[in-house]
């Protein structure tokens, strides 16, 4: 096989491109399989040491904060739990808006859907503080419902949804209720399976920023029992400098590495159907 | 009373476009009646207002005795083609036509074995397990068809379904939909521009024009006797040759060719026409023209010329040798010619 000389150019970017992206991944993964002596001495290490299964153990298992009750398993099935909730909730309602604004010709239909837009210039961070007022007067602070409510309206998905909704045909439509189907049979049997493609992409960005939310867990919490992954990031075995105990940076690497796998795993998981349903163009 | 009953039909769009305008209709029980006209007369309007898909802005239509203007498309018992087929494209074959069927809560059972059925009448039970993107497009006409027939309707409604095909396979699928329509003895309407398919097809044609409805009636009653000059001039293939004309005590001045009528006709603005199929060549005709151009088209053929300034044409069997340039001369029948006036288009 020959390679042309741009083809050879193109190929070592792309290399050096996924070098950049795995490497620092590679290195904290390789990091924490050693114990905290070598790594206070040595620094960052290329090669896989042999405290895989103690950094792992002891990052899942020990209880910290300062209770000493909550575990990074703890923090884990919340922060999958909040994002789970916020990604679910956010392209069911966001589908079923769109739907609303593109097929129920009501007055204001127009309108109503810029101010939906416009919302996208008031993300959470600059509302935080009424959001807080409002979701604590309603006393939801330390709940799951707490975490999860302020975060469920979804401008970009509204709109992605709306966009693709008008390009369904109107014969689609009619054929369907010369068929019998009610507005919600028509909802439920066609556009859902025909948005499966954008249902999975929109899922997907979705769990990954529920995922990753930091300042609305942080404010929302004061229980413990509702931290998040990314949160804890910033608290956990940081606690432990008793005498001469050295960092405990194996573990937090452990952790890091460990907090990243959910939103891969959705990624992974989800992608397969992302990609199938992009191949087969059923319209 | 009438299977459907159209009365004093008008739709205003909210635009206030007026596409159909106070039309009535019956049609009997088992009817294949066709609805023909140029693009924009208000003929698919109509058809949709019958399906329940367009408001009617005045009138009542009703089926089978009841009144269906209010009547959701869904329970109005009317199954409908699509021009573009409109199949749902995330379904098999088999649920594409189910679907309808589903959705009136028929028994598993039972919707197996009236898809199995359609699909073998239609040929498409090869194809069950398909979805819509892997068939062709006389295979998604068929699907499409087979989505209609198998919920058994009253009325069967085409919008233009052939118009996607191409002309072998329209003709094919012209003649089975006429098949089906013949064996299973729904009443059905069928939109179409084409006024070979409408010819064809149909046992009752509806000429409409610009939202009003010209004329009605079996395609010879159409053919040989067109009640408007658009009529004259829509139905038939090659169109019918219009002269304007004076007409004076019964004979036509068409430039310096006289025609007489046989009758005591006076109109100063009149249109005098006659199908190219009509004119009849013979070497003692009464007339002379110069053939300026011949169509060449296997059996017959098509000549095209002058009288003054005013050009028609005439159809003859190719077997006559005739090439452009040659003068010919032929007869026009008084008992052949449709006389239209100007003023209002209608028939003398």
């Amino acid at each position: 096989m020959k390679f042309k000389p741009l083809e050879i150019l193109t190929h070592i970017i792309l290399i050096l491109g996924v070098l950049l992206m795995v490497l620092p991944i590679w290195f904290s993964f390789a990091t924490s399989t050693h114990d905290n002596v070598s790594i206070m001495t040595e620094g960052m290490k290329f090669f896989l040491g042999e405290s895989f299964s103690q950094n792992y153990n002891e990052v899942l298992n020990e209880k910290g904060g300062w209770s000493e009750e909550v575990t990074a398993t703890r923090m884990f099935v919340n922060s999958f739990i909040m994002a789970l909730g916020i990604a679910t909730l956010k392209v069911v309602i966001s589908a079923m808006s769109a739907y609303a604004l593109v097929y129920f010709r009501f007055k204001l239909a127009v309108p109503i859907f810029w101010l939906i837009f416009i919302t996208l210039l008031v993300p959470l961070e600059v509302r935080i503080f009424p959001s807080y007022k409002i979701v604590s007067d309603l006393g939801l602070t330390n709940t799951y419902t707490g975490l999860i409510l302020p975060l469920v309206a979804s401008a970009t998905a509204t709109f992605f949804f709306r966009q693709f909704y008008k390009t369904i045909p109107d014969e689609l439509l009619e054929s369907a209720k010369l068929d019998g189907a009610n507005s919600w049979r028509f909802f439920i049997d066609f556009l859902l399976p025909l948005s499966k493609t954008m249902l999975a992409a929109m899922f997907i960005f979705m769990f990954v920023y529920g995922y990753s939310q930091y300042l609305w867990p942080l404010i929302m919490t004061t229980d413990e029992k509702y931290w998040t992954v990314v949160m804890g990031m910033k608290i956990i075995f940081t606690e432990n400098y008793e005498g001469v105990a050295l960092p405990r940076t194996g573990e937090r690497f452990a952790y890091i590495i460990l907090s990243m796998l959910p939103p891969v795993l959705v990624v992974v998981i989800l992608q397969r159907w992302f990609i199938k349903g992009l191949i087969q163009t059923e319209k | 009373m009438s299977f459907l009953e159209l009365q004093n039909i008008t739709k205003i769009y909210p635009n206030g476009t007026k596409a159909v305008n106070e039309t009535s209709l019956n049609i009997d029980n088992g009817e294949f009646v066709v609805f023909v006209g140029p693009s924009g007369c208000g003929k698919s309007t109509l058809l949709r207002m019958i399906a329940g898909l367009e408001d009617i802005t005045n009138g009542e239509i009703s089926l089978d005795g009841n009144v269906i203007n209010n009547i959701d498309p869904s329970e109005r018992d009317v199954a409908m083609v699509f021009q573009n087929y409109a199949l749902y494209p995330h379904m098999s074959v088999f649920n594409n036509m189910a679907y309808g069927l589903k959705n009136r809560g028929i028994s598993k059972e039972e919707i197996n074995n009236k898809v199995n059925d359609v699909a073998k009448l239609l040929e498409i039970d090869q194809l069950l397990t398909r979805k819509p993107s892997m068939l062709s497009g006389g295979q998604r006409q068929r699907v499409a068809m087979g989505r209609a027939i198998v919920r058994n309707p009253k009325i069967f409604l085409f919008d233009e379904p052939l118009s996607n095909l191409d002309a072998k396979l329209r003709n094919q699928m012209r003649l089975e939909i006429k098949r089906l329509q013949r064996q299973m003895g729904v009443t059905s309407i069928f939109v179409t521009h084409d006024q070979t398919e409408a010819m064809t097809l149909g046992d009752r044609i509806v000429v409409i024009n610009n939202g009003v409805v010209e004329q009605v009636g079996t395609p010879k009653e159409i053919y040989s006797k067109p009640n408007t000059k658009f009529v004259a001039e829509f139905i038939g293939s090659p169109q019918m040759n219009l002269f304007n004309c004076k007409i004076e005590n019964g004979i036509a001045h068409i430039a310096d060719m006289r025609i007489n009528l046989n009758n005591s006709a006076n109109i100063d603005d009149a249109s005098l026409g006659i199908r190219p199929d009509d004119i009849l060549i013979s070497d003692n005709g009464q007339h002379t023209c110069v053939a300026n151009l011949v169509e060449y088209l296997g059996s017959d053929m098509i000549i095209y010329s002058k009288i003054g300034d005013q050009e028609f044409s005439c159809k003859l069997s190719s077997k006559i040798n005739l090439n452009a340039g040659d003068t010919f001369k032929f007869d026009i029948s008084n008992t052949l010619v449709h006389l239209f006036d100007n003023t209002n288009g209608s028939r003398v």
